[in-house]
């Protein structure tokens, strides 16, 4: 089957045949002043006529002059926010003199349709999944949210200010994981959407949707936007030889200057769409004979991250930037294969005072070049 | 798109604990105790590997990992030593016979003691660090013949705090295993040692070509220990040592015990001495 | 006790090893075989640091005291170790009191007479200056670890 082409007037088809599957739509939506990702119920909920502008530190919405639907990049929500939720409570326990009684939570997983998954998310995901998923020991939650899921992707048509994803080989274009890509193309003439489908069951929804096949002129036009949104990418990071470089500079002095102004917030670790650390916490009711166990999301900014007894292995400000850095772009290789970094940005823009991550790694680079250039000199 | 098939195996999280019951409670030390556990009504019995740990939950309180340190041998009686460093081995340390709590487990890799046959065995351990290698030295007991020397050096902060103080008598009173024990601090009439346990190793013979050592304490115990080890010529990949960070689920995804690109809990606790030694001399990681 | 029977003793003892024929000839001069029962005192604190010990055989503790602790022992030294450093330098008194925990059999190096000869002989003074620095760094380290009180609750 070929790519076909959906008038963007029949967008809201998508949105019917979704429902009609009892599945929850979820999909980008404007809310405070930014793009959220919730549940939404038709196509106008879609920040229509939005863009974001971002840098370092930096997110504003912008008014475009035209009504593009994911004219966008993406905003401080990821998709784990739904597959591995911010708070879930595990089980609750009951005790009745000396016996004690653990009951599982056993949530209802709603079946998820996800609207506008960029490439750099459809990546995310599978990173989340290799940890909850395809380890020794399988997460209930997200296999709830996840087994079932579909995502609808969106290539994306414009480069954020603080997307890399062209260097981390994860955008703009979506890979592998989708069950429908879109791409939105607007000329002087039309509105419309060029369509794939990437699994048996996009096929099967494509089906039931109005569309026509695509032909050279949508095709290309589909291209050359997303060729565009590469060519127009501002930042990028260098991953060669990444893993051993940040290995080898765990002693760096830039730890210490990164801490000058890093106010270890954890801003980048919520925003993160691959940052999967969470902690438990009990509560009780007030006779003890009742608990709840809650797990929720956690930062390894925090000095309770890497508490045992007596303090915190990691009590500098410069120690916890250099575990998380070091963590995304470098244990992650060790621990699960592939970096844990997509490139989305998320981390650059929501930081607030704008650390930059590929900034970072740019320093660090030239830093080991020079010391090396030394002691070649020295030689 | 949905996620693979096999990737949808059993349906129970393995987040929720399993309800055991205190058959025993002893007193060790001032602040260490030891709970003999049961399986609660319809639960099956934990088997381990000398060095595995469990997550022990107090109810309402939280979880703790806590190593067995019992005889991985008698199926059906288990055993943890606690120190009561917290709110949640405070807790543990409030129950008595006939009380429940809840188990997960059991999680990590456990002491090399099938690897170490025919060499030297070295145990060496600090304070409550005996506890998490008890389980090695019943299985190299249980099965001597396979070893070469057998010794175990012991430090302890004081002689009233010396864990297991009656088993490691008895085991001194063994002609085929050395037992070493020595104190930072005591009073004249202790007729032990008196001194770091680093300073028990000058005094044990072993071929540092064909030794194991297992090795358990405090992190700067450790850390000078293998220092010591690898200059009389032990390799280190013979070393190995069992790391404690903080632990949350105990299966990888937490985050919270990662150790430089290790998890403690699914890559650990025990490690040998040449995959993390690069991480010993590095702060705060 | 013969003085050839003493230079294979010395010889054999972890200190000394590798030590040249003609210098353990010399350091056998100063030397004798002593033997201390379970409990009795080796030397006490002030007292003026006369010898050198080489211990054979038992164990030695090092104590001292504090008014509301009492006695105290900071460390023990076993076979194949040695015991004392106060007779090298001035104003050669011990700083401690030593005690034997069980029967103790020991060389004694005169401490007077190790200064001569190390002055008459200074590749001699040298060497056994090596020997025992060695020895003191290794105690200083093993202090240290003591000091940081690991086991307790704060590491």
């Amino acid at each position: 089957m070929g790519s076909k082409q959906l008038e963007r007037s029949d967008l809201g088809a998508l949105f019917r045949e979704l429902a009609a599957e009892g599945r929850t739509i979820v999909g980008p939506t404007v809310r405070d002043g930014a793009i959220v990702y919730d549940e939404i119920a038709t196509d106008n909920d879609l920040p229509i006529g939005w863009i974001d502008e971002q840098s370092a530190g930096s997110y504003r919405l912008v008014r475009s002059g035209r009504d593009g639907c994911f004219d966008f990049v993406v905003g401080p929500h990821s998709w784990k926010r739904f597959l591995h939720p911010p708070q879930v409570r595990l089980w609750s326990a009951r005790r009745e003199g000396q016996r004690l009684a653990i009951e599982e939570a056993g949530h209802e997983s709603p079946r998820y349709a996800f609207i506008g998954v960029r490439g750099c998310e459809l990546e995310a995901i599978a990173r989340q999944d290799r940890i909850f998923l395809e380890g020794e020991y399988v997460d209930a939650t997200y296999r709830g949210n996840r087994q079932d899921s579909f995502l609808v992707a969106v290539n994306c048509g414009r480069a954020g200010g603080s997307c890399f994803c062209v260097s981390m080989g994860t955008g703009p274009r979506a890979g592998a994981g989708y069950d429908l890509a879109l791409t939105e193309v607007i000329d002087e003439q039309r509105h419309y959407f060029l369509i794939e489908a990437g699994s048996e069951s996009g096929r099967a929804l494509i089906d039931r949707l109005p569309v026509r096949e695509a032909g050279a002129v949508e095709l290309a036009a589909a291209s050359a936007r997303i060729e565009a949104t590469e060519a127009s990418m501002g930042r990028s990071m260098e991953t060669d030889g990444l893993r051993e470089l940040l290995q080898a500079r765990a002693t760096s002095a830039q730890w210490d200057e990164i801490a000058k102004r890093c106010l270890t917030c954890a801003n980048c670790t919520m925003v993160c769409p691959t940052c999967f650390c969470t902690t438990v916490e009990d509560v009780t009711d007030l006779t003890g004979d009742h608990a709840e166990r809650w797990r929720s999301w956690d930062s390894c900014f925090t000095m309770d991250f890497s508490w045992i007894h007596g303090g915190s292995v990691r009590p500098s400000a410069s120690a916890r930037y250099r575990h998380w850095m070091t963590h995304k772009l470098s244990s992650w290789i060790d621990q699960f294969g592939t970096s844990g970094c997509v490139g989305c940005g998320r981390c650059i823009t929501w930081c607030p005072v704008g650390i930059d991550i590929t900034e970072e790694v740019r320093i660090m680079r030239e830093a080991a070049d020079r010391e090396h250039a030394a002691e070649e000199g020295v030689q | 798109m949905a996620i693979r098939s096999e990737a949808t195996g059993s349906l129970s999280d393995p987040m929720t604990p399993r309800i055991f019951v205190v058959e025993r409670f002893r007193r060790e030390l001032h602040d260490t105790f030891t709970l003999e556990l049961t399986p609660g009504p319809g639960m099956a019995p934990i088997v381990y590997r000398p060095g595995q740990f469990n997550m022990l939950y107090a109810m309402g309180v939280g979880e703790a990992p806590i190593s067995i340190s019992g005889d991985p041998a008698q199926t059906g009686q288990l055993i943890h030593t606690i120190r009561s460093v917290g709110a949640v081995t405070e807790a543990l340390g409030r129950l008595r016979s006939g009380d429940a709590l809840g188990l997960r487990g059991p999680y990590g890799r456990p002491w090399p003691v099938e690897a170490a046959a025919g060499n030297d065995v070295l145990i060496i351990a600090g304070g409550i660090g005996l506890a998490p290698l008890r389980p090695a030295i019943y299985c190299l007991l249980a099965e001597r013949h396979r070893y070469g020397r057998v010794a175990l050096l012991y430090g302890a902060r004081s002689p009233r705090e010396i864990l297991y103080r009656r088993q490691l008598e008895r085991w001194r009173a063994r002609f085929d295993i050395e037992v070493e024990v020595t104190v930072d601090r005591a009073a004249p009439e202790w007729r032990g040692s008196v001194g770091v346990v680093t300073t028990l190793l000058p005094r044990v013979q072993f071929d540092p070509d064909h030794t194991t050592v297992m090795i358990c304490g405090p992190e700067v115990m450790m850390r000078h220990v293998a220092r010591d080890l690898i200059q009389r010529g032990v390799a280190e990949e013979q070393i190995h040592l069992s790391m404690e960070r903080n632990m949350k689920c105990a299966i990888g995804f937490c985050g919270h015990c990662q150790y430089g690109p290790k998890f403690i809990c699914r890559d650990g606790p025990v490690f040998d001495f040449h995959s993390i030694g690069g991480l010993f001399g590095v702060r705060e990681i | 006790m013969k003085a050839e029977r003493i230079e294979s003793i010395l010889a054999t003892h972890p200190f000394f090893e590798g030590l040249a024929a003609e210098h353990l000839a010399v350091v056998a001069d100063c030397a004798t075989s002593v033997r201390f029962a379970a409990g009795e005192k080796i030397f006490h604190e002030g007292e003026e640091a006369q010898s050198f010990y080489l211990i054979r055989h038992g164990r030695v503790a090092i104590d001292t005291h504090a008014p509301q602790r009492g006695g105290l022992t900071v460390q023990t030294i076993g076979e194949g170790e040695i015991l004392g450093w106060s007779w090298m330098t001035p104003p050669y008194r011990w700083r401690f009191d030593a005690r034997a925990v069980d029967l103790v059999r020991a060389i004694a190096l005169d401490g007077r007479c190790l200064r001569e000869k190390c002055e008459a002989d200074h590749d001699l003074g040298y060497e056994l200056l090596k020997r025992l620095t060695l020895v003191i760094v290794r105690r200083l380290e093993a202090t240290r670890l003591q000091l940081l009180d690991i086991y307790g609750h704060q590491v």
